[in-house]
């Protein structure tokens, strides 16, 4: 079963880290991927630019109109995701449970099943 | 890496094809065979399973141009086997050994002509392993699909399957698995695991886990393949043939199962005459035989039930009764909510929609069964055939939003729209 495990951040709550506990955060996620590659569960990862590099595309009348920043007034945007394969969702539960952001209050790791997927995943 | 190649070879085939389906389904059904004879020989499964893969890969590549040895078993022996010998002197090597003896412990002897699928099936379906392992490493060294293959039947990377199967023979070898059959105690339990590694390969071949496409009819064709061999070194077992029977029966429908948009056909509203008649009527007979070998398994309660659902010409002449008295036996083989669901259905069938709902009733406190997309469409199907189009809408939408298959979410948003209220 696949499921993706997105990383939501709050850029407030990560500035107010220590450096000490950034760079807990970034072993805890290579740790993590080693584990998931070795397992054979995963499938790709990716961490995404810092929400103020967004632009938010809209076509009106034709017209697409391009806005800097995020979609949504909020305090936590999508900071990245595993995508991985495993047996069910308690797996992917426990697997999200070793992601070093659910120790820290104001960032969120969601699971969700996978419900449809193409792509080129020799890539 | 030295690349294999072939013993002395008998003049090649004059009809030998060039690549075509001929050579692939050879090579799959010699895999195992190969494999099995060195691993006997050899024992260091993990070192046998990579060797015979790339004397396989040497198959496929020489063989369409330079035709089919005459004896391809031998051909594919030899050249693992050296594979074998290379591998192990360059571990030797490595360890800074003497690579003479090496050689010498491995030299390729005779052929033993016996079928070691069983065997092998017992060992890539080791209880150490995740079913996820199991199923990668039974297809890759019993089905005889490539890494890649794999991959792509269930929509994962070739570098995530690769792993799964190197770990997975990783701890087969942790676990000191030797090659020879588990004891009479084990032997029995471990058949129910290849049997349900077998089951969950057809599975997921006969409808994605996940995704757009409801059949990936190859996955099915391949548990079949696997299923049919170990059919026959097990003909006597009443579970192995009711296995067998339940896929035939259900892969017969397959045509019927799915429009050609790709929409989602329920039993009831399949076109019968589409159905593969060959498939069911091989299908029933396992099913009769499977059903006169004592103590009844859950394997052939199934498929008895699906031979049921095959024997009516039209849905209206479906035998419920029995379909019902089948599922009641299986609810006590083999207690489990989804086997509640599905005597709902049949006895909504037998004693009317709020039978029906009464039984679902039951299953609202079982914490696997509260809020589960089949719950809920079975009870929006009962709601919709008791009369109740407000109820049995509200329940077709909220199984639409729980299934994980998109083509059971069309469905059952199909079947939301046509008792909307107004």
């Amino acid at each position: 079963m696949k499921f993706l495990i997105s990383l939501h951040i709050n850029p407030a709550v990560l500035d107010a880290l220590t450096d000490e506990e950034k760079e807990a955060i970034g072993v805890g996620h290579g740790r993590f991927i080693e584990e998931l590659k070795e397992s054979g569960e995963l499938i790709l990862t990716q961490a995404l630019v810092d929400p103020s590099q967004a632009a938010v595309v809209t076509v009106r009348n034709g017209q697409p109109v391009v806005t800097d920043g995020p979609f949504l007034e909020a305090k936590e945007f999508l900071g990245g995701f595993y995508l991985i394969d495993c047996e069910d969702k308690d797996r992917a539960v426990a697997l999200a449970a070793r992601i070093p952001d659910t120790r820290i209050e104001g960032l969120g790791v969601e699971v969700r099943q996978v419900m449809f997927s193409d792509g080129n995943l020799e890539a | 890496m030295t690349a294999p190649t072939p013993p002395p070879a008998p003049p090649p085939t004059p009809s030998a094809p060039g690549r075509g389906p001929g050579i692939e389904d050879l090579l799959r059904g010699l895999t195992p065979q190969v494999l099995g004879t060195l691993v006997r020989k050899y024992g260091r499964f993990e070192g046998c399973e990579d060797a015979v893969q790339e004397a396989v890969l040497a198959a496929a590549v020489q063989w369409p141009s330079e035709g089919v040895p005459g004896n391809p078993r031998g051909w594919l022996v030899t050249v693992a086997s050296r594979r074998l010998v290379d591998q192990v002197r360059s571990d030797r090597a490595r360890r800074e050994r003497e690579s003479a003896t090496a050689a010498a412990e491995v030299v390729p002897g005779e052929v033993p002509d016996t079928d070691d699928t069983l065997l092998l099936l017992f060992l890539c379906c080791h209880p150490a392993l995740t079913a996820a392992s199991q199923t990668a490493l039974t297809l890759r060294a019993v089905g005889g699909l490539t890494t890649a293959e794999i991959a792509r039947a269930f929509l994962v990377p070739e570098a995530t399957v690769a792993a799964r199967i190197s770990r997975a023979k990783q701890r087969i070898r942790a676990a000191g698995s030797s090659f020879v059959l588990p004891g009479d105690a084990d032997r029995e339990e471990r058949l129910r695991v290849v049997l349900h590694v077998l089951y969950l390969i057809f599975n997921e071949g006969y409808t994605a886990s996940s995704g757009g496409e409801l059949d990936r009819a190859d996955l099915a064709r391949e548990a079949i393949r696997l299923t049919r061999s170990v059919y026959a070194q097990l003909p006597g077992d009443g579970e192995v043939a009711g296995l067998l029977a339940l896929m035939l029966l259900a892969h017969a429908r397959r045509p019927a199962r799915t429009t050609a948009a790709g929409d989602l056909v329920p039993l009831e509203e399949q076109d019968r005459t589409a159905w593969d008649r060959a498939l069911i009527d091989e299908g029933t007979a396992l099913v009769k035989e499977a059903l006169a070998v004592p103590s009844l398994g859950p394997y052939r309660l199934q498929a008895a039930i699906a031979a049921t659902h095959a024997d009516a010409a039209s849905a209206g002449d479906t035998d419920w009764r029995q379909v019902h008295g089948l599922y009641l036996i299986l609810e006590r083989v083999a207690p489990n909510p989804v086997v509640t669901l599905n005597r709902a259905v049949a006895l909504a069938e037998v004693e009317g929609p709020q039978a029906g709902l009464a039984l679902l009733a039951t299953l609202d406190a079982d914490a696997r069964m509260a809020g589960h997309h089949r719950l809920l469409s079975v009870r929006a199907h009962l709601l919709e055939k008791g009369g109740d189009p407000a109820g049995a809408y509200e329940h077709y939408r909220r199984a639409a939003r729980a299934t994980p298959s998109l083509a059971e979410q069309r469905y059952l948003e199909g079947r939301a729209g046509r008792v909307r209220p107004c």
